[in-house]
């Protein structure tokens, strides 16, 4: 189990972005974090995945306390984030120099199979798309097997038609292994789609809101009315989250740098 | 049938067609560089021949060829050449590997930054002809002198290159290898170098064109063998068609070691996604 408790960063420059932030994520559960800029959520993913540490607080998984990186915490980027200079097999194969090299290119073979480019093992990342360059970045995070993959804003960077297709893609993927997955968005549809649970979050500092499970039956309809449903209560919960701010008049605080300027609305 | 024969006995000829012609504009396209130089050497010989000018003082490229060959001919020129490119490749690598590990760790450890980098940049600012007196006082007037010298041109093109192309590394890429817990070591094995190795091979590059630079410069002052001297040689006794020579070989060495580097380091950059890149496969 992944425990986040009482987490809080306040940056260098003084900028609270994280405030007392708890949560407990079961082990094959799919969490989803929405929330408007600047609440936070980026910092809490770098937070769980050891790159950053938080100022309070402190995250666990399975009793484990994370300080730094764990080879059982994976990370999905907004950006590909691939290494030029190795071909899509030898990106893929990057976390698993450890293995013996037969059953790395084994492994290798098999994850990029898995994400349906198997015509593109060799070819250098400037041939590829931004959809598949993102599948090469989800296939080099799983293809170490980590129990907890976190994802941020992994799906942002991509026109609709690919976004829907990868969503689909990684809950294919997702049911292999059943890692646990927690997914920042400011997607409301794909956070429905994707999660089983949606927290939202309130900014200035970032703030745990409300905690909504939704529960829906899998493969899910994004026609039915319970998606509809689920997702007029993902988005009153966002509107209260912003009125707070709205009434508090807030002194603007700088965005920090890496997080997305766009807005989930 | 009469169709079909046709079409098989015409597609060989419209498929190599094409492509032996891809092929001659492919032998030609270096060619076009010689246009020029070649060019001008004709007209000279031309103008001489015709009495125009006596080249006495530009002598024409018909004498240049002659000297260069009664040079080679002697073995005066393979011993010059060697005695300067000994000295060339000495300080080269002294001064590339003193630029590569200082220029890494300058740009590894933001301390060591602060610490070194302002006094070599001040002594950059200094003209390196200017160290010349002090370095024979000190090494003496043989080949540790001019080795140095060389070293000393040679390192500040290589460190500044270095430094800056690790200092400016993407943060996200190095966040990749943070979160794969790659060690110190690894760390700069599998992600910085790499990121940096286009930067390298550019400052490489400059650094052997300071060292040929340098080489001249400490063949100059009292060297009894080397290019350099051949040069100042050709001066005193009033051959201008040796300085030719001699400056044609310098021109000859000084491309073929930069076309070796660029040879030894294009495989290892074909990964690059750049508008020189794309230029080439065009």
């Amino acid at each position: 189990m992944l425990t986040i408790d009482r987490v809080g960063k306040t940056y260098a420059n003084g900028v609270h972005a994280l405030d007392r932030v708890s949560l407990n994520v079961e082990i094959g559960e799919i969490v989803a974090v929405v929330g408007g800029s600047g609440c936070g959520k980026s910092t809490l993913l770098r937070a769980i995945s050891g790159l950053d540490t938080p100022t309070q607080g402190s995250v666990t998984l399975n009793r484990e306390t994370i300080l730094a990186p764990h080879e059982k915490i994976g990370m999905i980027f907004q950006e590909p984030r691939l290494l030029p200079w190795l071909t899509v097999a030898g990106n893929v194969g990057f976390g698993l120099n450890h293995v013996p090299k037969a059953e790395r290119v084994r492994r290798v073979a098999e994850a990029i199979d898995r994400v349906g480019l198997t015509d593109k093992a060799n070819v250098w990342p400037r041939e590829l798309s931004g959809g598949q360059a993102q599948r090469v970045a989800i296939a080099r995070a799983l293809v170490t097997r980590p129990e907890v993959l976190l994802l941020d804003e992994p799906f942002s960077a991509l026109d609709a038609f690919t976004r829907v297709d990868l969503q689909d893609h990684l809950l294919d993927l997702w049911a292999d292994t059943k890692p646990t997955l927690i997914v920042v968005t400011h997607d409301v549809e794909e956070a429905i789609v994707l999660a089983d649970r949606v927290v939202v979050m309130r900014p200035r500092p970032g703030r745990v809101l409300e905690d909504i499970v939704t529960n829906l039956p899998r493969p899910r309809d994004r026609q039915s009315a319970a998606f509809d449903f689920a997702k007029r209560r993902v988005m009153a919960a966002l509107d209260r989250s912003l009125e707070r701010i709205a009434e508090k008049k807030p002194a603007r605080e700088p965005e920090k740098a890496g997080q997305a300027t766009s807005h989930w609305w | 049938m009469s169709l079909a024969l046709m079409t098989a006995t015409a597609e060989p000829a419209t498929a190599t067609q094409p492509q032996r012609r891809r092929h001659l504009a492919r032998l030609a396209r270096p060619l076009l560089g010689l246009i020029l130089p070649i060019g001008l050497a004709l007209f000279w010989e031309i103008a001489v021949r015709m009495g125009l000018s006596n080249g006495r003082l530009v002598p024409p490229p018909s004498v240049i060829f002659n000297t260069f060959a009664e040079l080679a001919r002697s073995g005066d020129l393979q011993q010059h050449s060697l005695a300067t490119m000994w000295r060339v490749f000495a300080g080269f690598a002294c001064g590339v590997a003193a630029g590569t590990i200082l220029g890494a760790l300058a740009g590894y450890s933001a301390l060591l930054l602060r610490v070194v980098d302002p006094t070599l940049q001040a002594l950059r600012s200094i003209p390196s002809i200017a160290w010349v007196p002090l370095f024979i006082l000190w090494f003496g007037i043989f080949e540790a002198s001019k080795v140095i010298l060389i070293a000393v041109g040679v390192f500040f093109p290589v460190y500044l290159g270095v430094m800056g192309a690790v200092v400016s590394v993407d943060r996200k890429i190095v966040e990749v290898g943070r979160v794969f817990r790659l060690s110190g070591f690894e760390m700069i094995s599998r992600i910085l170098l790499p990121a940096v190795l286009p930067a390298y091979v550019i400052s490489l590059r400059a650094g052997l064109g300071l060292g040929w630079m340098f080489v001249v410069a400490a063949e100059f002052l009292g060297a009894s063998t080397g290019l350099g001297f051949l040069l100042i040689d050709g001066q005193q006794l009033g051959k201008p068609a040796q300085i030719v020579a001699a400056i044609v070989a310098f021109a000859i060495l000084g491309k073929l070691t930069d076309w070796l580097v660029v040879a030894v380091t294009n495989p290892l950059l074909r990964w690059e996604d750049s508008f020189g890149a794309r230029q080439q496969e065009a």
